[in-house]
């Protein structure tokens, strides 16, 4: 069996399962945020449900629209704030929040071998831990607070090899766009994405959080890597309970194995209006922007603000452009204070968010306008995504992204700083 | 039995586009319905007529999990999407809030705007009144059928909890 196969079959009580297979599932934690929330307690309210299956696997983080954007958004978040009260629920908000996809691993609240179901569609994150997660709608999370199992198909696997040793400036972010890239938006449809081979080992985990994060922007149901000593280290300082590691059989049977050598790949940019976009950095041509967006559930940890500092670091960010720096959570925040990273980006001209979502869904803290260009460490450059119809999107590392905001036009790294 | 006029859009229609994030606070289907598509096509709400049918290429839904998408295509008078194929959780969605959902390839593609469709749900089938065509959904798996059976996950769910309190039997 594939690494999703066990963690499924060891959560629905099966020795073996097989794609296509419904099952029901038990699931280790119940997640939604603000965005979805309110949708989810009035139809777990419909379901006749009285209370949660179990308030300390059921989490409330409120981090799209916070600290909040408007009246309706407030009301959002009262509403869910007195659920989460009478419920006795995991709440987190302005002052312990984050990006929940950046906070549920920081808290020890995923660990490797569960199943997790979240009400955003990023939830496929936690595979970077070696976790089966996925996202869902706002109806099929009401039902897994009520019953603490959802139903589930057992999704084909395909495997993902990346061979080689990554070029300075080249990161996770890049191998999932270029992977996107290879594969189009559909291209994992249904499927659990498992990723591996020696350049994947290489990586740190925030790194494979990036990478496990887009399997949603290939169509994937899970993007899951094997648990190793990185894995290991990141959780063991974490974990308040026991967990299962599980690793894919030998002789696992993936519908479709990629090799892909990337000794060579340079950093990716995905062009306007889909994440297949996928091109070379030098092959992007001469684009003016007039925003950088550095943040999200995609590159809004601590190795992607240390990435994103140094190349800002002793440098101005070019006048016609807004550099945007948005911590992932405040523990992320808090020690980007520390190493004097801050510091960096306010010298170099760059504005520091509280942790939140802010400008990646076109929420508040950087929307943009008609005819504007943004470069982007997000994860989707749809059309609308950040703000007006009329603007473009530019996905990117946060390396890019920074070098971008200091020479005012897309750009590699290299070009303004040294590796 | 199902009849309405089709409006045709492409592939990889996401979820930003069918409703966009200004309105994504808001829970009811009617006002939902009213920003359906607003990214994508303005005049799309005010076109629609109660009943009518959207058809699609490939992916669709694709992007965010938000569930006030398949609310606000509902809201806006649609009565069932028909597309190439769907992406997973927009399906789901879909599904649990009882809007019809058809995977047909074929008549998703000879479909032209305005085309006048009428649907058998319960067979499958769909019927071009406009080309003169019938084309023959994708089946459901079991599991789902019982599933828009139960009417939805909400009902599925309540019944089951219901099951659940009551008092084991001698
Ligand atoms: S940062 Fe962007 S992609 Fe991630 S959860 Fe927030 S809105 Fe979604």
């Amino acid at each position: 069996m594939t690494l999703a196969e066990k963690i499924l079959a060891a959560h629905a009580g099966c020795d073996s399962v097989e794609p296509g297979q419904f099952l029901r599932v038990k699931v280790d934690l119940v997640m939604t945020t603000d965005a979805t929330g309110l949708i989810s307690v009035h139809q777990f309210e419909k379901m006749g449900a009285q209370r949660v299956f179990d308030p300390q696997k059921v989490v409330f983080v409120m981090d799209h629209f916070t600290p909040c954007r408007n009246i309706e958004s407030a009301e959002v978040v009262k509403k869910l704030r007195e659920f989460a009260r009478q419920q006795g629920l995991r709440w987190y908000d302005v002052g312990q929040a984050g990006i929940c996809h950046v906070l549920l691993p920081e808290k020890g609240l995923v660990l490797p071998g569960e199943v997790v179901v979240g009400g955003d569609s990023h939830t496929c994150t936690y595979g970077a831990l070696g976790a089966f997660a996925t996202g869902m709608g706002s109806t099929d999370i009401a039902a897994a607070m009520a019953t603490g199992d959802v139903w589930m198909q057992v999704p084909i696997s395909l495997r993902f090899n990346y061979h080689g040793r990554l070029q300075p400036w080249v990161t996770g972010k890049d191998l999932i766009l270029y992977t996107i890239g290879r594969i189009g938006v559909d291209g994992a449809t249904y499927a659990a994405m498992e990723f591996g081979g020696e350049a994947i080992a290489e990586l740190g985990m925030d790194d494979r959080f990036s990478m496990a994060n887009m399997a949603i922007e290939a169509g994937g149901k899970a993007g899951l890597f094997e648990v190793d000593q990185k894995t290991l280290a990141y959780v063991k300082a974490r974990a308040r309970r026991t967990f299962s590691v599980f690793e894919p059989d030998p002789e696992a049977n993936y519908a479709k194995v990629h090799e892909f050598e990337v000794s060579n790949l340079e950093p990716q940019v995905s062009l306007p209006h889909s994440p297949a976009n996928a091109v070379d950095v030098s092959q992007v041509g001469t684009v003016e922007i007039d925003q950088a967006v550095i943040g999200s559930c995609t590159n809004g940890r601590l190795d992607d603000l240390r990435l994103a500092a140094r190349v800002l670091k002793g440098r101005k960010v070019h006048s016609r452009v807004r550099c945007i720096v948005v911590p992932g959570s405040q523990e992320v925040y808090l020690q980007a204070v520390r190493e004097g990273l801050v510091e960096d980006f306010i010298q170099a001209g760059a504005v520091v968010t509280p942790p939140t979502c802010g400008p990646c869904p076109g929420g508040h803290l950087g929307v943009i306008g008609e005819g504007e260009r943004c470069v982007s460490s997000t994860n989707r450059n749809f059309i609308g995504r950040m703000g007006s119809p009329g603007a473009e999107i530019y996905l990117a590392n946060p390396a890019v992204a920074a070098a971008s905001a200091v020479s005012g036009v897309i750009c590699h790294p290299q070009e303004v700083a040294k590796a | 039995m199902i009849r309405g006029r089709a409006h045709k859009f492409g592939d990889n229609i996401d979820t930003d586009g069918i409703i966009p994030v200004y309105a994504v606070n808001l829970t009811e289907p009617e006002e939902l319905g009213r920003y359906c598509m607003a990214n994508l096509d303005p005049e799309f709400a005010g076109r629609v007529r109660p009943g009518d049918i959207l058809v699609a290429g490939k992916n669709f839904g694709c992007g965010s999990s938000r569930e006030v998408a398949p609310w606000s295509i509902k809201g806006a008078g649609i009565s069932c999407v028909i597309a190439e194929s769907f992406a997973r959780i927009f399906f789901r969605n879909a599904i649990n809030i009882a809007l019809p959902v058809i995977i047909c390839p074929t008549a998703a593609r000879q479909t032209a705007d305005g085309d006048e469709l009428q649907i058998d749900l319960s067979r499958g089938e769909i019927r071009n009144l406009t080309q003169g065509e019938v084309f023959k959904a994708v089946p459901y798996p079991k599991f789902i059928s019982e599933l828009i059976a139960a009417g939805g996950l909400v009902e599925h769910i309540r019944q089951r909890l219901q099951r659940e309190q009551e008092p084991p039997r001698p």
